[in-house]
């Protein structure tokens, strides 16, 4: 297994030929380890997944998942702009059309982020530089990768405003982020984002600070822009609404890890995985008349530097016991098939786990 | 932009008047109270009760005290008549009254000491600034290097001693012990360089302890302001590290200082004592100085008033400046 940030290695030049992917993003056996005084954090330790032009990958999972961490290793962020001496360590394989991003020249990655590939943010009044006019950002991410006039990019600026539905784009371009509600921000954010066209667009948890109301119109935003673009989007959320219509495939993580992957309908009817049942216990539902009450997932996230022997969900599953020999609490579960295209790291059996579904699980929800 | 400067400076205008009242109340009402009689330390010890008189009638000290508020107030703006019998004195605006000491008119005193002091501030403030602001910065973007940490520690050396050691320190160095540098103050007018050389000390030594100062609250802010999300949105649309630090992380930075750099350059213009003690630097600092050792009144009370319209003009700069780097002062 390698360890740490292989860099040397000439721009793009895959590692090995015969590995070569053949999907637009394929990432291959991710970590990412933070060195901390407490001990080495693994925010994602060994994750892998693939992702095609004009798919929507969703991936979902609690707070401290390795969600966002997972995002930001792909855009390259962990290593851009890292002072100090306490580095994150990135190892595994992520191929963004052909070329390797984690063994790639850090300066041909940054000329790719922004382009290629970009990024949405959570919580857009943060995101964006209070002291410059919403304008001037988006300019600003034009003219980084294109050689044009500031004339030329203040018209695509006030264009891009107007495709993501912003009223009077060319009076608003000159506003500040302070001046725009939540919602006209988050589009201001997402026409920002995508004035350069980019092939992959991850949006980390795009709606979380919005009104509800605001919500489906961003969602709906990206969606119709995917389709224009036809970019390949990857939606990251803890909120199973939010990419139960969006997404093609979904990713749901857990401690790090990826504990349950497959088709957005299979994971949503067909779930496999006992943690992905506690999401979808855990979720308010208005399609149905009577709900009983909501059924949390028990207990609180592991740690990720002491991450739990075995299974990392075992001390909150209810079904921890069911394996035979205490394997769940000594061997940790890799993902095996549940389904066409479908996988899920759990101990119990497939037909264990189907029974349980059929038979306690879905009449609750 | 224009509301919010007009409200500034209207606020600035209020609280200049205020000033002058609550300083004319320090220095001529409560001595009166406490039973300490201005006119007899005019005079001096073992004087002629005549004499006390005259001086009383003549400054109007025996005046109602709104009157004599008044008559402080239209001296400075219009000039004051100092009467008693026939002895008749004309002091022209703006009129701060004459030293108790040595007669002179204070006024005159204020503006051959305030570009001294004014020189001082303004120089060691382009030092500081310099050196200051860099090794935040450099402190921050190398944090935990052996960089860093030598900074620091200069830093805390720098904060932690007083001017009279480093400027002593510097003198007996450099000026006695090497005698690289005539410490001796230069009028600008008389001599650019001579001007230089006596101000290259002082300004180094203040420098010292404010870029010390400077350095810490850089650091802290980058470091800080490199968290920031809007720091990861620069570089996630492919932003070169060296623009993400020059125009996102470096503008947000000069707010804080900003408003240290204004109430220092403030406090500092209304007289760096020590400094000017140390260097024997004739400007506002030892003119108080000397004139609370000799109980000369009216050189404290223009001093005071002198300082206090620095530090007003210095926050009104600050603020103004702190809109035009904000856009979201401009609501305030």
């Amino acid at each position: 297994m390698t360890e740490l940030n292989k860099t040397g290695a000439a721009v793009g030049e895959p590692t090995s030929d015969a590995k070569a992917p053949t999907a637009f993003l394929e990432v291959r056996d991710l970590k990412v380890h933070f060195p901390t005084d407490d001990g080495l954090v693994k925010s994602v330790d060994g994750l892998s997944f693939q992702l095609e032009k004009g798919k929507t990958l969703g991936i979902v999972g609690e707070s401290g998942s390795g969600k966002s961490v997972t995002s930001l290793g792909i855009m390259g962020l962990h290593t851009a702009g890292q002072y100090g001496k306490r580095k994150a360590r990135l190892s595994g394989e992520i191929w963004l059309d052909g070329t390797e991003l984690l063994s790639a020249d850090p300066d041909h990655v940054r000329k790719l982020r922004g382009r290629q590939m970009a990024m949405i943010f959570q919580d857009p009044l943060s995101a964006l530089h209070p002291y410059y006019t919403i304008g001037q950002q988006i300019v600003e991410a034009y003219r980084i990768h294109n050689d044009v006039s500031k004339k030329v990019a203040r018209r695509r600026a006030v264009e891009m405003l107007d495709r993501v539905g912003i009223p009077q784009p060319d009076k608003r371009v000159d506003s500040y982020p302070h001046e725009f509600s939540g919602g006209m921000r988050q589009r201001a954010m997402i026409a920002m984002s995508l004035v350069n066209n980019p092939e992959l667009l991850i949006a980390d948890e795009p709606t979380t600070a919005l009104d509800v109301t605001v919500q489906a119109q961003i969602l709906d935003l990206i969606r119709d822009l995917q389709k224009e673009f036809g970019s390949a989007v990857i939606i990251i959320t803890h909120d199973l609404g939010v990419v139960a219509e969006l997404a093609d495939d979904l990713l749901v993580m857990y401690g790090g890890r990826c504990v349950e992957r497959g088709p957005a309908e299979q994971v949503f009817y067909e779930p496999r995985h006992p943690y992905t049942w506690g999401l979808l216990g855990s979720m308010p539902r208005l399609d149905r008349e009577q709900q009983e009450r909501l059924i949390p997932v028990k207990g609180s996230p592991p740690s990720l530097i002491n991450v739990p022997s075995g299974c990392a969900f075992n001390p909150r599953c209810p079904y921890a016991d069911v394996p035979k020999d205490n394997l769940t609490r000594t061997v940790r579960p890799e993902l095996t098939e549940a389904g066409s295209r479908h996988w899920a790291a759990c101990h119990m059996s497939r037909e264990q786990r189907e029974r349980i579904w059929i038979e306690e699980i879905a009449p609750k929800l | 932009m224009l509301a919010y400067l007009i409200r500034r400076l209207f606020a600035a205008v209020v609280m200049l008047a205020v000033i002058i009242m609550v300083v004319f109340g320090i220095f001529f009402l409560v001595p009166k109270w406490a039973g300490v009689d201005i006119a007899a330390s005019f005079v001096g010890k073992q004087a002629d009760p005549a004499a006390v008189e005259a001086v009383r009638q003549k400054l109007g000290l025996g005046d109602p005290i709104f009157v004599q508020v008044w008559e402080f107030f239209k001296g400075i703006f219009a000039g004051r008549t100092y009467a008693a019998g026939g002895d008749v004195t004309h002091c022209a605006a703006p009129c701060f009254g004459y030293s108790f000491r040595s007669e002179q008119a204070i006024w005159p005193v204020l503006t051959d000491r305030f570009p001294v002091t004014l020189g001082l501030a303004l120089g060691a403030a382009v030092l500081w600034l310099l050196f200051g602001v860099a090794a935040g910065v450099l402190s921050a973007l190398k944090r935990g290097s052996m960089w860093d940490r030598g900074a620091m520690v200069i830093a805390l050396a720098g904060v932690s001693l007083p001017i009279y050691f480093t400027g002593l320190l510097s003198l007996a160095i450099f000026s006695y012990g090497l005698g690289w540098i005539n410490a001796e103050y230069v009028p600008i007018e008389e001599s650019f360089t001579g001007w230089l050389g006596g101000m290259i000390l002082p300004w180094v030594t203040l420098a010292f302890l404010y870029a010390a100062m400077y350095a810490r609250i850089t650091r802290a802010t980058m470091l800080e302001i490199l968290g920031e999300d809007y720091i990861r949105t620069a570089r996630a649309k492919g932003m070169r590290e060296q623009v993400v630090i020059r125009k996102h992380a470096m503008r947000s930075t000069m707010t804080p200082i900003l408003t240290m750099l204004g109430m220092d350059l403030g406090a500092l213009i209304g007289g760096a004592i020590l400094t000017e003690t140390t260097f024997s630097l004739p400007g506002l600092g030892q003119a108080v100085l000397n004139a609370i050792k000799n109980q000369d009144l009216p050189i404290i009370l223009g001093v005071t008033l002198i300082t206090s319209v620095a530090v007003l003009i210095a926050n009104l700069v600050v603020d103004v400046l702190y809109a035009v780097i904000d856009p979201r002062v401009r609501l305030a």
